[in-house]
């Protein structure tokens, strides 16, 4: 429901023969001022605070929590000469590589064009299927994978129907299964973009190279693909930032484990500033994970200026 | 020439389309086993994490689970919370858009940009930040803090939402009324306010359901158990009991879930297609 919404800046049509100056007037501008409000005092007054927290040695509790001192890049330095960090980024990495970019992308894709040729019985059941596990809530979601891949889970006892004893999935393999879960419950929304973008490509082409003798696969990876490639870039930075943000469903699968295993950047944050109680360390990995999502944030935004300027 | 195409095409789509029903049927069963086991157990007094049929379907898991304590007085403080972050959302939402939709400046487009930047930052990342932001401020376990971060939280997509439904709002309606010597604010309130109803509900609803999903932040900002909405009630619950009563688990889950279901459902199937404004204008 968010995607409709989304598009380039555009000046309102409605311009023309207009009798009345349309001209912004620090007057007319008051009433920006309680949503810029909101989103100084608590959207950038923490990152600002993130900023400034990362540079001092504050506590959770005790005495550097009441009076903490600065301590320049002490935080960093030590970040950046802990070993957990090139791991935690490494789990990062291959949990939004395995889980947003393989996992719900390609899947969506592949459902988005299946959804074009099966019978619409299949397809209605499906898609409702696959948005249901979007919807819920992200906590109940987590139970579901969690119920799902324990020792004694529904996949086991599958496994164990054509003789293979399955392992803890949440113990042995944790990040994968958090990746299986995190594109369990994510692809419906690249699902849906793609359906719609699959649904806009104008069908004279599509003729056209049927007439020129392009089977199924050529007209996939020739014609419909290039043609929806902008969504596809776009689509990935979303995802990609989404994922990026992913707490609640590891922590409740895996709480990181074992060792650091999964531990993504959020959940290590977590785990540094709330379970050790050092909110200095926590705030570093924050100001870490804001200029990666900042990078991605970028990206995404240029991409819909791209698309506003080409239309 | 016509009727040869289909014949010759016929049975290959036939094929295809068998093939694509089929690997469809797989892809829905791995989606459908996991979703199978919330429903099953809900009613299975005997349930395990496997998904099983319950032998003796039973209500029992619901009776137990619904105690003032355990899940009626979390869902109502969710409730209070999601309601009161999407109130103050919508019209701090609204009151933004309208400048921006409405009067010309060179700073809409950077603000825009720069709103959709915002809404895009992780905001996993900042809770450590925001945590000891609300410590030093004192704002720590205040539930109206919270909703008040939560409606932060939501208002970089929620004022993108509105500001482009705004501009689907004919101007020449108030252009009408501003002639009538109705002021910028009034022409607000009884002229675009009205013609936008189903698109706030939408913007209402999404951030309604953002907020009622949301574990991470009352997790971090309220301890107080008067105030723990329902996710964070659930996970205590979970980390209590997860190991042995699966069934009532469930049942909380789907007690939790279900008003989430109902309102996606609403907002797709019943307000989707009734943002009209046909006949408003002449064309």
């Amino acid at each position: 429901m968010t995607m409709t919404a989304i598009g380039p800046v555009e000046e309102s049509r409605t311009t023309r023969r207009s009798r009345i100056s349309r001209g912004a007037t620090p007057v007319r501008a008051l009433p920006l001022v309680p949503a810029g409000g909101l989103l100084l005092i608590f959207l950038a007054g923490p990152i600002v605070w993130a900023l400034y927290g990362s540079l001092t040695d504050r506590a959770l509790s005790g005495a550097r929590a009441a009076n903490p001192q600065f301590v320049g890049f002490d935080n960093f330095s030590r970040l950046f000469a802990d070993p957990v960090l090139p791991l935690s980024i490494g789990i990062t990495v291959a949990f939004v590589v395995g889980s947003a970019i393989i996992g719900q992308n390609v899947l969506g894709l592949l459902l988005a064009v299946l959804f074009r040729v099966g019978s619409r019985a299949v397809t209605g059941t499906v898609g409702v299927l696959v948005v249901t596990a979007w919807v819920l809530p992200e906590i109940v979601a987590a139970f579901i994978g969690y119920a799902f891949l324990s020792a004694d889970g529904t996949l086991n006892a599958l496994l164990a129907g054509i003789g293979i004893a399955g392992p803890n999935w949440l113990y042995a393999f944790p990040l994968v299964a958090i990746i299986v879960a995190n594109t369990w419950r994510g692809t419906a929304f690249s699902m849906m973009i793609y359906r719609a973008a699959l649904d806009d490509v104008p069908l004279e082409v599509i003729e056209s190279s049927m007439i020129d003798g392009a089977g199924a696969w050529q007209r996939l990876r020739l014609i419909t693909l290039p043609i929806i490639r902008p969504t596809i870039f776009t689509n990935l930075m979303l995802t990609t930032l989404q994922t990026l943000s992913v707490f609640t469903l590891i922590w409740v699968m895996t709480k990181g484990g074992p060792g650091n295993l999964s531990s993504t950047l959020p959940v290590l944050a977590y785990t540094e500033a709330f379970q050790f109680g050092d909110i200095g360390y926590g705030n570093a990995i924050a100001v870490v994970m804001l200029v990666l999502g900042a990078v991605f944030s970028i990206g995404y935004v240029l991409s819909l200026r791209a698309g506003g300027e080409r239309a | 020439m016509s009727v040869q195409i289909p014949s010759v095409a016929a049975p290959t789509r036939a094929a295809t389309r068998l093939w694509a029903n089929l690997v469809l049927v797989v892809i829905g069963v791995v989606f459908a086993l996991p979703l199978a086991w919330v429903v099953l157990a809900a009613f299975d007094s005997a349930a395990t994490y496997q998904v099983k049929l319950p032998t003796a379907p039973t209500l029992q898991n619901f009776a137990d689970v619904l105690t003032p304590q355990l899940t009626l007085r979390p869902l109502l403080s969710s409730l209070l919370l999601s309601t009161g972050a999407a109130l103050v959302t919508v019209i701090v939402a609204i009151f933004a858009a309208y400048p921006l939709s409405r009067y010309r400046s060179r700073f809409n487009a950077p603000f825009l940009y720069g709103v959709l930047f915002a809404s895009c930052l992780p905001i996993t990342a900042i809770m450590v930040p925001v945590y000891s932001l609300f410590v030093q401020l004192r704002l720590i376990n205040q539930p109206w803090a919270v909703v008040l971060f939560l409606a932060a939280s939501a208002l970089p997509m929620a004022l993108w939402m509105t500001k482009n439904f705004m501009d689907s709002v004919p101007v020449s309606l108030e252009e009408a009324a501003w002639v009538d010597g109705a002021s910028a604010m009034t022409a607000l309130r009884r002229i675009v306010v009205p013609l936008m109803r189903p698109a706030i509900s939408v913007v209402f609803v999404f951030v309604f359901l953002q907020a009622w999903g949301n574990f991470f932040v009352p997790f971090v900002l309220l301890y107080s158990p008067d105030w723990q909405p329902a996710a964070v009630s659930i996970y205590a619950f979970f980390g209590q009991y997860g190991t042995v009563a699966y069934g009532r688990l469930a049942a909380y889950s789907l007690v939790y879930s279900l008003p989430v279901l109902g309102l996606y459902l609403l907002v797709t199937r019943g307000l989707g297609g009734s943002f009209a404004l046909a006949g408003a204008v002449k064309g």
